[in-house]
């Protein structure tokens, strides 16, 4: 921003405003976009990042604001039209049709044809062979002819990339693109993100995790409630001072030191031996005692979520034991670990957790009405009381505790799904990446409220793909590599050792 | 007054009172209610008596409905029940000392529990399929649809079985302080229905199951259990309207008994309100949808729709109907009405 001989952006905006039914969701917001630059959009769950990007893509229209495209003049009225002008966006969620093949999806809607008038038959051979041809870009050598269902995750969202690209972009916006990608495929995914920087490509990032904003991006434009911070280059703005530009304070230094080794006496509340599941867990031996935060360490991949499965009774052990209390135990379904006094926050917030159209009361009352059965109904008033309890011990930000979940933030659902569990007094509560894609300071909370649980008895099973978060709060960490535990590592363990047992050769 | 209109059963009561003034105006005599042998007498009484049926059977789909399936068998089981009731009943008028009685070949509450048992168990069939064996609700509810004619015909033995049993007529034909006894019937379903889907959590429930079927099983609902229960009371619900369709006409016909009504009960569920989506439902809703359903057809028959186009009168009106309950509809309509002028002076 400083230097005088700067090249002109690419695309800018310029006092953006929107609102949603009288709801401030812009305010008077800026954006530049520089060709050949990374360039990271920043702020907590609700700063407007999706919305401005929804605005600029043609989405929502604006109140008020203007665009500028390379020099000239724009106002695109629908994604099509967005993407037609050079500004290819991938969205948060993979929305591609996975039933369909992999040259399908990145042709959808603008199949090659062939043909006399106008061409009416697809061009199959020329399809695949410029489907081939981009993915080779991104440096994907697959079959792409296959149905998409056949491939990963991670490939799933290169192939939505090579789909943004596969019309002449000049603007690549990427909202999310690694929240459900592993380390390694992270980095092939910044591989290819800095090939297409050096193509000369404006690229705007939309992430949470911090590291990745400092691994990849030149320049970071910040948001605050749906106002314009600041935009800084990378290296001028260090980490704490983002986060403060973010959230507005000073983020609490660390609350939650790292806790020493508990006292390990006393009996334990569950017992695994050589539990297993045929193609998913190897046998797997687990204690885990009353007030014990215990991480669960390992890739994506690596049978963490697996174990968590088992231990909630949503997959049968086909090996092993299991005990609760010293009494054996065989959960066939949630609801006899519920029983239990066990309780799951599940990885996909989404697909398993929320209910999207019932109010953030009904969410919270669903799984200790669903413990008490039918027999014993919790009234609306009881309800009410237990949501406005929960909303307000945990911070959740809603309009009121009758308004649908869906139409929260994700770091707001997701504190309305602890505060699900939370309800039933678990004994035992299995939280499986409880902290993705929500902001830093949702995080914090989130992770300061699992310590208190655990000081006052509770056990967690905590597990997350960002090690540094389950270093902080386990007070031991089982260390699983592809699908067996490998080793068991004392509070206090460095990421490093537990990178190193990760990546140690069995 | 606006926020009268908000509520979401105003529009289906909307369409039932456009219905209720078309008949009037056409048919003078048509709100005329008197007192005749010992019972209300008239148009409306005979659309409610001949609509209880179908509010049976659509309380029963409501549920399903709201769990995302869909049931699709519940004509056959209507005819099954029927079939059964009849075959059970028989009857017959013998004059024993000169005083004539009825005869039937079981006790009428036998014939009574064996249908609506039968009923039920073909319920569990459909919920069966759906929960445990994972068929789609609507390929699973197809295997009972067609096969359950065939089970009917077979129970009927192919005829179509008369009933000669005075006491059997009364569920169909009867009347309770002035009422048709076929509407005390589907209002005690509505009410147990309503009560225990407000009054106990099976309604946070049976809406968790269909809004996201997954979480629910993750929060601990017994999602699948409650899913086999929602298509037994469906098949129950069938079943009963079944006893009253063959009371009714004193018959029962595995051919033709409860045709088409698995199509009337899922557009009056519809038509009241609740999504084939699953989740929110609306049990009130979609007694009006009977209601509104029966109501159409009265008029049709009683404007004197020649019957070979009836069933097109029927879509177009069916049509028009879900285009005034369309919120996007009635505002792109409200956007042409108040268009402002053109060319006027400001």
């Amino acid at each position: 921003m400083s230097t005088g001989a700067e090249p002109s952006p690419v695309l800018e905006l310029r006092g953006v405003s929107k609102q949603f039914l009288g709801v401030r969701a812009l305010s008077n917001v800026g954006l530049r976009l520089f060709p050949g630059e990374v360039h990271a959009l920043m702020g907590q769950n609700g700063a407007g990042k999706s919305t401005l990007i929804k605005v600029l893509t043609g989405v929502h229209p604006p109140d008020a604001g203007e665009f500028t495209l390379a020099g000239a003049a724009i106002r695109p009225t629908t994604p099509q039209q967005a993407q037609q002008l050079g500004i290819s966006t991938v969205y948060q969620e993979v929305n591609l049709c996975t039933n369909l093949s992999v040259a399908e999806n990145i042709f959808a809607g603008r199949y090659p044809r062939k043909g006399a008038k106008g061409g009416w038959r697809i061009d199959w051979p020329r399809m695949n062979a410029q489907a081939r041809e981009l993915l080779t870009r991104l440096n994907l050598d697959i079959d792409v002819t296959r149905g998409l269902a056949t491939y990963s995750v991670a490939v799933q969202q290169m192939v939505s990339i090579a789909r943004a690209l596969s019309v002449e972009a000049k603007v690549l916006i990427l909202d999310e693109p690694t929240s459900s990608l592993d380390e390694d495929e992270v980095k092939r995914l910044f591989a290819v993100l800095r090939q297409l920087r050096g193509e000369g490509l404006a690229i705007l990032f939309v992430t949470h995790f911090l590291e990745q904003v400092y691994a990849i991006s030149d320049r970071i434009t910040v948001l605050r409630n749906g106002e314009f911070v600041c935009e800084k280059p990378a290296a001028e703005l260090n980490a704490p001072a983002l986060i403060t530009a973010m959230i507005g304070r000073e983020l609490a230094s660390q609350s939650s030191a790292a806790p020493s080794a508990r006292a390990q006496d006393g009996k334990p509340l569950i017992e695994a031996r050589g539990l297993a599941q045929q193609g998913q867990l190897q046998p797997v031996d687990l204690d885990l005692y009353p007030g014990e935060v215990l991480g669960l360490g390992g890739l994506l991949g690596s049978g963490r979520t697996e174990l968590a499965r088992l231990l909630f009774g949503l997959a049968a052990n086909d090996q092993g034991t299991l005990q609760v209390d010293g009494q054996p135990v065989q959960l066939h379904s949630p609801a006899d670990a519920v029983r239990h006094g066990i309780g799951l926050c599940p990885e996909d917030r989404k697909t398993d957790g929320i209910v999207a159209e019932l109010s953030v009361r009904e969410n919270i009352a669903l799984a200790l009405q669903a413990r008490h059965g039918l027999a014993k109904t919790l009234s609306r008033e009881q309800q009410a009381e237990m949501a406005e309890r929960f909303v307000k011990a945990l911070g959740i930000k809603t309009a009121s505790i009758d308004t649908p979940i869906g139409l929260l933030s994700g770091g707001n659902q997701q504190k309305a799904m602890l505060a699900r569990w939370l309800a039933t007094e678990p004994r035992l509560l299995i939280l499986d990446e409880p902290t993705r894609g929500i902001d830093v300071a949702a995080k914090q909370e989130i992770m300061d409220e699992i310590l208190r649980l655990a000081q006052q008895g509770m056990s967690v099973l905590f597990i997350s793909s960002e090690m540094s978060e389950v270093v902080r709060v386990s007070h031991r960490i089982a260390v699983l590599r592809d699908r067996r535990k490998v080793a068991e590592l004392p509070a206090g363990s460095s990421e490093q050792a537990v990178y190193h047992v990760i990546a140690a050769q069995a | 007054m606006s926020s009268l209109f908000k509520h979401r059963l105003a529009w289906p009561l909307v369409t039932l009172l456009l219905l209720l003034v078309l008949n009037a105006a056409f048919n003078s005599s048509f709100l005329h209610l008197e007192w005749r042998d010992g019972h209300l007498y008239g148009s409306l009484v005979d659309i409610l008596n001949r609509a209880a049926p179908l509010m049976l059977v659509s309380l029963g789909m409501t549920l399903v409905i709201a769990t995302r399936g869909i049931d699709i068998s519940v004509g056959a089981v209507v005819a099954i029940a029927a079939a059964i009731a009849a075959w059970m009943i028989g009857g017959s008028l013998v004059i024993v000392d000169g005083v004539a009685t009825h005869a039937s070949r079981f006790p009428m509450w036998a014939a009574i529990a064996g249908a609506l048992g039968v009923a039920l168990v073909c319920g569990v069939w459909n919920g069966v399929l759906v929960a445990r064996v994972g068929m789609q609700p609507i390929i699973a509810t197809l295997i009972l649809m067609v096969a359950g004619r065939g089970i009917a015909q077979l129970i009927t033995g192919g005829q179509i079985i008369t009933i000669y049993y005075g006491p059997y007529f009364f569920l169909g034909s009867g009347y309770l302080l002035g009422l048709p006894f076929s509407l005390f019937i589907a209002a005690a379903v509505f009410v147990l229905l309503w009560w225990v889907t407000t009054r106990t959590a099976l309604g946070l429930f049976i809406q968790a199951v269909g809004v996201n079927p997954s979480a629910a099983r993750v929060a601990g609902v017994r999602a699948r259990r409650i899913t086999v229960w929602v298509y037994a009371f469906c098949g129950l619900c069938a079943g009963a309207a079944g006893l009253i369709v063959s009371s009714n006409v004193k018959s029962a016909d595995g051919n033709n008994a409860g045709q088409l009504m698995e199509l009337d009960a899922i557009l009056a569920v519809t038509l009241g309100g609740t999504a084939l989506t699953g989740g929110r439902f609306s049990l009130a809703g979609s007694v009006i949808g009977a209601l509104v359903i029966q109501t159409l057809t009265y008029a049709i028959y009683s404007l004197g729709v020649p019957p070979e186009v009836n069933l097109v009168v029927k879509a177009g009106v069916v049509f028009a109907v879900m285009l005034l309950q369309s919120p996007e509809f009635r505002q792109s309509l409200r956007a042409l009405v108040q268009r402002p002028p053109a060319g006027g002076r400001a």
